[in-house]
């Protein structure tokens, strides 16, 4: 990926990081910006898409301004030959929002999957929580949820160099 | 916010029809014209409920890394030490949680190399132990956010 912003997906994904113009044809503002034409921002936007380089193509909510004041994390230790098996489980339920396996850092930290569950308080999120160990069988588990008490920043981390542009979407 | 607002943004989480007219498609799905689509998204945004409108970069796989990191911070020492991760430019968010590791941040940067970087330099600054936890598999969960 390097030299990048020498091509012309390089330039349009760089184009495209401070998000896309609320206008009636907004590929064809960033077209203009990198000099091609509508059909190859378009068709480009695609490809990326298609090979994951662009995950989605949307919106970043903001959950607090959307009343989801409270979040946990739900971390748990699951043996390393069932954790892929649970975790795509875990997925699936409606209240989990991200869900990454993570390395273990024993003593201190001995959990190895991570789940981040929403709520409109931190109830909410306890009740959620409890439904989703004992749907999965998982109450005997070692686990843990770490309640969130402040949040100090939250952006979409923007970083432009000179051969790279990246934009992403970061939470939990 | 209203009603539509709401149906727009869970509308939009589905993701935005990639073609001329995006807002005058996503219009039509939602039974209303361009300009009222355009004006309310732009609302969203100045008001903060969205942050963002456009594509979401994998950052991984434009030669980028992200970490999840955290450290035990004195609670006497806590917004100190907040203080000094926060005024990291790589860092992307920061989150006090009730653990023993009771601060939680992502780090972004532009390479792998940077993350170990400035954890070191976070290190040093805070006297702190950064414990990194880099994401080793993501599991789909899909868009389901009911806005």
């Amino acid at each position: 990926m390097a030299n990048m912003t020498h091509t012309m997906t390089g330039a349009i994904i760089e184009a495209m990081q401070g998000g896309l113009p609320l206008t009636s044809r907004p590929f064809v503002q960033i077209a203009e910006r990198v000099g091609t034409d509508e059909q190859t921002v378009i068709e480009t936007v695609r490809e990326l898409r298609t090979a994951g380089t662009i995950k989605r193509f949307g919106v970043v909510v903001r959950h607090h301004e959307l009343g989801y004041r409270a979040n946990g994390m739900l971390v748990m230790d699951l043996p390393d030959e069932s954790v892929e098996t649970i975790a795509e489980r875990l997925a699936e339920d409606p209240a989990v929002t991200l869900c990454y396996r993570r390395p273990r850092r024993p003593p201190a930290w001995p959990y190895n999957l991570f789940c981040m569950i929403h709520g409109r308080d931190r109830v909410g999120v306890q009740r959620k929580v409890d439904a989703l160990l004992i749907a999965n069988d998982l109450q005997d588990r070692e686990s843990c949820v770490l309640f969130s008490r402040k949040r100090f920043k939250q952006r979409g981390a923007i970083y432009v160099s000179s051969d790279t542009a990246a934009e992403a979407n970061i939470d939990g | 916010m209203d009603e539509f607002d709401r149906r727009i943004i869970n509308t939009l989480q589905g993701g935005l029809p990639l073609c001329e007219q995006p807002f005058a498609s996503l219009a039509r799905e939602l039974g209303t014209d361009e300009q009222q689509i355009v004006a309310r998204i732009s609302k969203l945004l100045d008001d903060n409920v969205l942050t963002r409108f456009g594509p979401l970069y994998d950052a991984e796989r434009l030669g980028g890394a992200l970490t999840l990191c955290a450290l035990s911070a004195p609670p006497e020492e806590f917004e100190e030490i907040a203080g000094k991760v926060n005024a990291h430019p790589e860092t992307a968010h920061n989150y006090e949680r009730e653990h023993a590791l009771n601060m939680w941040f992502v780090l972004a940067t532009e390479s792998r190399g940077r993350i170990d970087e400035v954890v070191t330099e976070i290190e040093s600054e805070t006297g702190c132990r950064v414990f990194q936890f880099p994401k080793q598999e993501e599991f789909f969960v899909g868009l389901k956010l009911d806005a």
